[in-house]
C-alpha cells in the first residue's frame, strides 16, 4: 500500500457497482456508491434485507469483484488486484467478522490453535513466548481471559465468547479496518449490548475503523458515529447519527425508523407509501 | 388453555438437559402470550413440548395440558400432544419458513399437504381455491400458491407459512421466533398479519416465543420471562415492560436498544456470564450468579413466587423489597437503571 497521507481518508469508495446477472435478468445489487471512511470512525450502513449492504462489505472485502467503480485503501484503488496471493496484503488491512461464528471456526481445533494458524497467516515470526503474548493481548482487548479460553474447543465457548474470540482473531493480524456484518444481530439483546461495547472500545483505545452493517438502526444508534442508508443497491443516505436519525431527509429513512420495534409501540402509525422490497419475484 | 408443571429434557450421553423445569400457564381466548428469555432458556422447547414436535431425544417428565373442553392430556404418559392436534388444535410456525418447504415443490402442494392430512375427501383444486381466498382475504397475492419457496423474499415465505399453517384455524398457534431471521419491515408485516387473523377469528390464542422483547411488546396482550427453564416473571405486558420486579427482566429490557439520542451517550453494561449449564442448574436462585442483586439467600434456596399465578416474580430480592415496604418496580428506558418510584 502506499504511504499513509493524513489527511487523506483511510477508505474511499467511488461509484462502486455491481451487477448480477445480464440484460433482462440484471439486478444492480449495488449501485453508483460512493463515500469516504476516516480513520478512527465507526460506520453504520443500515438497510433492509436486499439492500446490497452485504454484497457491498462482500466487496469491500474483496471476496467478490466490483462490476465497476474504485475503492481506495489509503488512496490505492484495490478493485484490480486479482488473486489471493496478491490480495493478502490487502486482506491483512481489512478484517470481516460474520454473523455466525459457529461456522467461521473449526470446532476440531482449539482456540489456541485456531488463533496461531491466523497469526502464522501475517508471515511475521514469533518465537513462542512472543506469540503467546499477542495471542493473549487480543483476547483481553474482547474480555476474554486467555488461560480459560485457548485451550477450549469452540463448542465449549457460548455464542458471545465465540463472537468475542472471532473479534480477537481478526484483530491478530493487525488491520485497519473491521467490517462487521450483522455480526451482532443472532445474539441475545445482553450480549449484542457487551459486543457492541468491544467494538466501541476498539475504536476508543486503539482507534480502530469499524464498518457495521446492519439492518437494525437501533445498534446502529449506539455504535456508529455516522450512518448511511442503503435502499435498493443505492446509498441514499449519508450524515452523522444525530443527522440521519434526528432528522432523515429519504423517505426510506422515515419508514425504517417508523418501523422499528420500540418497548411499547410501533413508532408513529405513519402509513407509508414506498413499495417494499419485500414482494414477490 | 392451561399448561401445567410442565418438564420436559433432552437425553444426551452426559446426562439429561432439563430444558423446561416446572412451566405452567394459561393462554385465554383472543390472547396473545409472548415468552421472551436468552437462547437456551427453554423457550423453544417449550414450542416443541406442545406442539409435539421436538428432536427424537426430547422427553416430557411431567406436565398436563387443558384445552376448552377436551380432555386433560398427560403430557408424560401419552408422549406429548396428541399428533392429530397437530395442525387442526395447535400448530406450531417455525422460525425459519425456508426450511419447513420442499424446495422442488410449489407452495400450492404444501397448502393441499396441510389440508389433506386433516380432510382426505378435498380435491386439490377445491384446497387450493381454500387456500387462494385464505390468502386474498389477507392482502397476500394468490399467486404465490404458483410459485416455488426460492422465488420468494424471506418477508413473504414467512407470511406465506404463516397464512398455511393456519388454514385449518388452529385452537392455538405456537409461533417460534418467526421473526428472528427477518428484517424490521418483514416484521412488521408479519406481526400486522398475525393481528389480522386474530381479528377476522382464524386463529385465537397465540403463544408468541422471542428473544426480541421491543418486538414481542407490540403484539403480546401478556409476556412471560424465562430463564434457565423456569418461567421468572409473567404479567400484563405494561406491567412487564414499565415496571419490570424480577432482576433479568429488568436487564433485559435495560439491554433493549433504541434509535434515541439519549442511549448513544450512555455505556449500557450486558449481564455479566452466559446462562447456565441445564445439565446442572445453579443451587437456589438459578440467576444468582448474574444477578446485581443476589443475597446469600440466593445461593441456597429456591425463591419464592411473589404474587398470583397470572401475575408475578419469582426471586428473593422482589421479597424482599416487599417485605421492607420498598417498591422494586421502575427502569430507565435509557439507562437500564433501576430507578425509585412512589409505591
Amino acid at each position: 500500500m502506499s504511504q499513509v497521507n493524513a489527511s487523506q481518508p483511510l477508505l474511499e469508495v467511488r461509484h462502486l457497482t455491481k451487477v448480477f446477472g445480464s440484460r433482462e435478468t440484471e439486478v444492480r445489487a449495488v449501485d453508483d456508491v460512493s463515500f469516504t471512511v476516516q480513520r478512527g470512525e465507526i460506520v453504520a450502513i443500515v438497510g433492509e434485507s436486499g439492500s446490497g449492504k452485504s454484497t457491498l462489505a462482500r466487496m469491500l472485502l474483496r471476496l467478490t469483484d466490483a462490476t465497476s467503480g474504485e475503492i481506495l485503501m489509503n488512496g490505492t484503488d484495490v478493485t484490480q488486484i486479482r488473486g489471493s496471493r496478491n490480495l493478502k496484503p490487502y486482506w491483512r488491512e481489512v478484517q470481516g467478522i460474520f454473523q455466525n461464528p459457529v461456522a467461521s471456526f473449526n470446532q476440531f481445533y482449539s482456540v489456541g490453535r485456531v488463533l496461531r494458524k491466523t497469526l502464522k497467516l501475517t508471515g511475521r515470526r514469533y518465537s513462542r513466548d512472543e506469540e503467546q503474548a499477542k495471542l493473549s493481548e487480543a483476547l483481553r482487548t474482547v474480555g476474554l481471559d486467555p488461560v480459560d479460553v485457548l485451550p477450549k474447543g469452540a463448542h465449549q465457548l457460548s455464542g458471545g465468547q465465540l463472537q468475542r474470540a472471532m473479534i480477537a482473531r481478526a484483530l491478530l493480524v493487525d488491520p485497519k479496518i473491521l467490517i462487521a456484518d450483522e455480526s451482532t444481530s443472532a445474539l441475545d439483546a445482553s450480549l449484542r449490548v457487551t459486543i457492541l461495547n468491544v467494538l466501541r472500545e476498539l475504536r476508543d483505545r486503539l482507534g480502530m475503523t469499524v464498518l457495521f452493517i446492519t439492518h437494525d438502526i437501533g445498534q446502529a444508534n449506539y455504535v456508529a458515529d455516522r450512518v448511511f442508508v442503503m435502499y435498493r443497491g443505492e446509498m441514499v443516505e449519508q450524515g452523522t447519527v444525530d443527522e440521519v436519525l434526528g432528522n432523515p431527509r429519504h423517505e426510506y429513512t422515515r419508514r425504517l425508523l417508523a418501523d422499528v420495534p420500540r418497548l411499547g409501540s410501533w413508532g408513529d402509525e405513519e402509513a407509508s407509501t414506498l413499495q417494499p422490497v419485500d414482494a414477490t419475484a | 388453555m392451561h399448561v401445567t408443571d410442565v418438564h420436559a429434557y433432552y437425553e444426551t450421553r452426559s446426562g439429561p438437559i432439563r430444558a423446561v423445569d416446572g412451566v405452567s400457564l394459561e393462554l385465554n381466548h383472543g390472547e396473545i402470550l409472548g415468552i421472551v428469555g436468552e437462547s437456551g432458556c427453554g423457550k423453544s422447547t417449550l414450542a416443541a413440548a406442545l406442539s409435539a414436535s421436538g428432536p427424537p431425544n426430547l422427553r416430557i417428565g411431567k406436565g398436563k395440558l387443558t384445552l376448552d373442553d377436551r380432555a386433560t392430556v398427560d403430557l408424560a404418559t401419552s408422549g406429548g400432544t396428541p399428533r392429530e392436534w397437530r395442525g387442526d388444535v395447535i400448530s406450531l410456525l417455525p422460525q425459519r419458513a425456508l426450511n419447513s418447504l420442499n424446495p422442488t415443490s410449489r407452495i400450492g402442494d404444501y397448502a393441499y399437504d396441510v389440508i389433506r392430512a386433516h380432510n382426505s375427501k378435498l380435491r386439490k383444486r377445491e384446497a387450493l381455491e381454500l387456500a387462494g381466498d385464505r390468502m386474498v382475504q389477507l392482502g397476500l397475492p394468490a399467486r404465490v400458491l404458483q410459485n416455488y419457496p426460492h422465488q420468494l423474499s424471506g418477508g413473504m415465505r414467512q407470511r406465506v407459512v404463516t397464512v398455511i399453517s393456519t388454514l385449518l384455524n388452529p385452537t392455538v398457534l405456537i409461533a417460534d421466533e418467526p421473526t428472528s431471521a427477518l428484517d424490521v419491515s418483514s416484521q412488521k408485516a408479519l406481526i400486522l398479519l398475525l393481528e389480522k387473523m386474530m381479528e377476522e377469528g382464524m386463529i385465537s390464542r397465540v403463544m408468541f416465543i422471542t428473544h426480541d422483547l421491543a418486538l414481542l411488546s407490540n403484539i403480546a396482550d401478556r409476556v412471560a420471562v424465562m430463564y434457565a427453564g423456569e418461567i421468572v416473571e409473567i404479567g400484563t405486558t405494561r406491567e412487564v415492560v414499565s415496571r419490570p420486579q424480577h432482576p433479568y427482566s429488568k436487564a433485559l429490557i435495560g439491554a433493549t436498544l433504541e434509535p434515541d439520542p439519549q442511549q448513544r451517550k450512555l455505556t449500557i453494561q450486558g449481564l455479566p456470564g452466559s446462562s447456565p449449564d441445564m445439565r446442572n442448574p445453579p443451587q437456589g436462585c438459578r440467576f444468582h450468579p448474574r444477578c446485581p442483586y443476589a443475597m446469600d439467600i440466593c445461593t441456597r434456596e429456591a425463591p419464592p413466587r411473589m404474587g398470583p399465578a397470572h401475575n408475578h416474580a419469582t426471586c428473593w430480592w422482589v421479597k424482599q423489597q416487599a417485605d421492607k415496604g420498598l417498591d422494586t418496580g421502575g427502569i430507565d428506558r435509557v439507562t437500564g437503571e433501576r430507578v425509585a418510584t412512589a409505591s
